[in-house]
């Protein structure tokens, strides 16, 4: 009894393991990824402040559940490979996850360590797992059952495709992804930024499905290229859509197609995949602006304003109608942003755009607001105050306040059930959609949510995929 | 990769011609679609609306006029050269109906574009009155294409140096006179699309043109293709890329056409450079 006190005194002792980063000055001028990575001794050292709990919270709130106890005590006991194999029995993507999971809202939210100081860093810990794996190679990957003879489709090659591919290749399938764009990854690729999210991970992810077997088509634009139904005229027995929400949202108030306006989508395209940020050694530009306001405050958000800094930009402002309360971002990118030199607005909306003769942007008038009863969402409602009109100089606006289902391929679908917002209908435990054989998870389910989410579905998709195409419908 | 199988010159070398394999894209186009083509890895996503299809040789057509660093780089790729990426079919098909009388307009490369859809409106049994332009003779392209396309072909040019010296707004305004048209197909470049409907407008006949706004996805992800039309914002790549000419916005979209001049000379200057030139 005596012992297992001092113990656990001995454990408080240590103090959350910090994870080193470029200099916010540095960093807000450069691509490269802001955390650096942490020590071995590091790793191993945070893996002791878990207390290996009995009923461990942080497994529950795990989306997928991983079995983050037993990885932890891998971790401190130094066995890296064994870390890996223990996090790859529920998620094939750590190295993504530990980077852009919104922990202090799952596993290190609920974490006993927390309650009274900082949680085990488990975001950390897990990237920490991945990278070294990505380096050393040293696991087993996991073994592939004999063919089935099945074939599937899956469709995007976001969190939630990638998932059902993986899954279903370890399990004797034959599985082909398409993908509408030229690169793999989804949100992935086009959306988070490099800094963020090194690109690298995520194809070498690709990679592995490749060599595992699975086929990647990219430019199939499925409901242009090739319809569902096409698909299963030529031979595919399963169908999973996983092509994310993917119609940006505009605000539809005056001046909004002035140069200068971007949706987020078509902003961090343009620099992400497109390479935008190493014009003109690659062709695609984008707008450089100096006085940058970007509106919303999400993940979306927040990225298009720190790259809006990268690519030079002398003031860069996030202008948000709720408070800071309600701000749906990551913790750790909102810190980023605001380290960076991100100046937050909030209780503002615009109201319109103005512009030049040449049609480009010059500034933005917004409104003050107020805080109301709370709405459908449960987040108090902002409501505008009166005559409280203000303008703004500005010479780029990215809006990033959501996404839509794109109808693209739910419209070129028969039978496929959609919801009033246009999202496909699908039975939560497996994905199972309205028409036979066919599958759908990810956003295009839920609406823009996380990459765990997606991944989460994907997972479950998979699961009844392989159910159906052993036992039938 | 997209190979190519056959190029040409036209228009003294301002407009290119490639043929290019892509089999699952021929299989599935019809008028008035478009692809997306990248060259290679650092390449940009250019838009370009199909002038031929070939189902059974599983290859797809594309005219282009070289006006910057993608379509300079274009220029460069030969024959078994091929482009990385080519993405289609995208927009939505020409809405092909009899009506009557047609008339179809074009003017630079939108003549390329105007072909399949002038032969379609053809073939379902509409009188096509076809009229095509350019600066000057030789910028002329696809005459004889145009010729057994349509029912009857009219050719302006702007020196006078071939046919009606003059613009084809003059042209089809003297065949709208003659009464009976029902509908105006215009394609080209956007001061003329302009042009034509502020005629058109004040006759009794539907226009239908084909816009070429600056695009990323096609796929309606992004929004930059965004163009205003009867004063609603449409995505060009899904909701069109043709749209009833006579509620166009065309002052907008020159406005954002011209949202990366700039940058579009530093990226030329900058490819010029690469090649030593
Ligand atoms: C900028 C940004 C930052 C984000 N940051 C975070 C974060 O920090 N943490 C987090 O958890 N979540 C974050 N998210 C949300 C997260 O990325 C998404 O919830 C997740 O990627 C959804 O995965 P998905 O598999 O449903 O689809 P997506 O990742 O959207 O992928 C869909 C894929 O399908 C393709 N596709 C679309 N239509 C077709 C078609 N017709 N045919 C073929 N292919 C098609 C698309 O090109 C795309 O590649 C962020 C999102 C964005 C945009
Ligand atoms: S809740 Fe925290 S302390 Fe408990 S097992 Fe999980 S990570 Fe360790
Ligand atoms: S090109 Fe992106 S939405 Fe049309």
């Amino acid at each position: 009894m005596a012992e297992t006190a001092a113990k656990k005194a001995k454990k408080e002792k240590i103090p959350r393991q910090a994870m080193p980063e470029q200099e916010p000055k540095v960093r807000a001028r450069n691509f490269e990824e802001v955390p650096t990575g942490q020590s071995a001794e590091a790793a191993m050292q945070e893996a002791a402040r878990c207390l290996q709990c009995k009923k461990p919270a942080c497994v529950a709130g795990c989306p997928v559940e991983i079995n983050i106890p037993a990885f932890i005590q891998q971790v401190k006991d130094g066995d890296f490979t064994a870390a890996i194999t223990t996090i790859w029995e529920t998620n094939a993507l750590p190295a993504v996850c530990g980077r852009v999971c919104p922990q202090e809202l799952q596993c290190e939210g609920v974490c006993i360590v927390g309650k009274k100081g900082d949680p085990v860093a488990i975001g950390n810990l897990e990237r920490f797992v991945a990278d070294y794996e990505r380096k050393h190679r040293e696991a087993k990957p996991p073994e592939k059952s004999e063919p089935t003879g099945k074939k599937v489709a899956v469709v995007g090659s976001g969190p939630s495709g990638l998932t059902v591919a993986g899954d279903l290749v370890l399990k004797g399938h034959e599985v082909t992804i398409f993908e509408a764009f030229h690169k793999p990854g989804g949100v992935l690729v086009y959306g988070i930024p490099e800094f963020r999210l090194p690109k690298e991970i995520v194809f070498s992810e690709v990679a592995g499905l490749e060599k595992l077997g699975a086929k990647l088509e990219c430019n199939a634009v499925v409901g242009r290229s090739v319809t569902i139904e096409e698909l299963f005229e030529e031979g595919y027995d399963a169908v999973f859509i996983g092509v994310g929400a993917g119609l940006p949202r505009f605000l539809n108030v005056p001046g909004e197609n002035l140069i200068g306006v971007f949706s987020a989508n078509e902003y961090l395209t343009r620099s992400n995949l497109m390479k935008a940020y190493l014009f003109p050694e690659y062709d695609t530009p984008v707008i450089q602006g100096k006085n940058v306001v970007t509106l919303g405050a999400g993940n979306v958000a927040m990225d298009s304003a720190r790259t809006a800094l990268r690519l030079g930009a002398d003031t860069s402002r996030i202008v948000y109608r709720r408070s800071r309360d309600e701000v749906p971002a990551r913790g750790a990118e909102v810190h980023h942003a605001e380290e960076e030199g991100v100046d937050f607005h909030f209780l503002t909306a615009p109201t319109k755009f103005f512009g030049d003769e040449k049609g480009r942007i010059t500034g933005m008038e917004g409104l003050k607001m107020e805080l109301g009863e709370p709405d459908a969402s449960g987040r108090r409602r902002p409501i505008p105050i009166e005559g409280s009109e203000f303008e703004l100089e500005c010479d780029l606006v990215i809006i990033a306040v959501g996404a839509n289902a794109n109808p693209l391929l739910t419209q070129s679908t028969e039978g496929l059930k959609l919801n009033k917002w246009g999202y496909i209908v699908a039975d939560e435990a497996t994905g199972k959609t309205s028409k036979k054989a066919v599958w759908a998870g990810g956003d295009i389910v839920t609406g823009s949510a996380t990459v765990i989410l997606a991944m989460g579905a994907g997972r479950d998709a998979a699961n009844s995929i392989h159910d159906y195409l052993t036992w039938g419908w | 990769m997209f190979k190519i199988i056959r190029r040409e010159e036209m228009a003294e070398g301002t407009v290119i011609l490639n043929e290019i394999e892509a089999p699952l894209i021929a299989k599935k186009a019809r008028p008035g679609q478009f692809v997306i083509l990248k060259a290679n890895e650092t390449g940009e996503r250019i838009p370009l609306t199909m002038a031929e299809t070939d189902p059974e040789k599983g290859t797809i057509t594309i005219i282009y006029m070289v006006v910057g660093k993608s379509t300079a780089l274009f220029r460069d790729l030969k024959v078994d050269d091929g482009y990385q990426d080519v993405i289609g079919p995208l927009g939505k098909a020409t809405h092909l109906e009899k009506v009557g009388k047609v008339i179809c307009v074009g003017g630079g490369t939108g003549v390329a574009v105007l072909h399949p859809i002038t032969r379609a409106l053809k073939e379902i049994g509409n009188d096509v009155t076809c009229i095509i332009g350019a600066r000057t003779k030789d910028l002329l392209i696809l005459e004889e294409q145009m010729k057994a396309a349509s029912n009857d072909l009219r050719i302006c040019t702007d020196d006078g140096s071939y046919g009606h010296h003059g613009f084809v707004t003059q042209v089809m305004q003297e065949v709208l006179d003659q009464g009976g048209v029902k509908l105006v197909v215009a394609i080209g470049p956007v001061p003329m699309m302009k042009a034509v409907s502020n005629i058109t407008k004040g006759y009794d006949v539907e226009l239908q043109v084909s816009l070429n706004p600056i695009m990323i996805d096609g796929t309606g992800m992004c929004g930059g293709c965004r163009v205003t039309v009867g004063g609603k914002t449409k995505f060009a790549c899904v909701d069109g890329p043709e749209f009833d000419g006579h509620k166009v916005n065309f002052d907008e979209l020159m406005l954002r056409l011209g949202s990366y001049l700039d940058d579009e000379k530093e990226s030329h200057d900058h490819y010029c450079r690469v090649r030593g030139e």
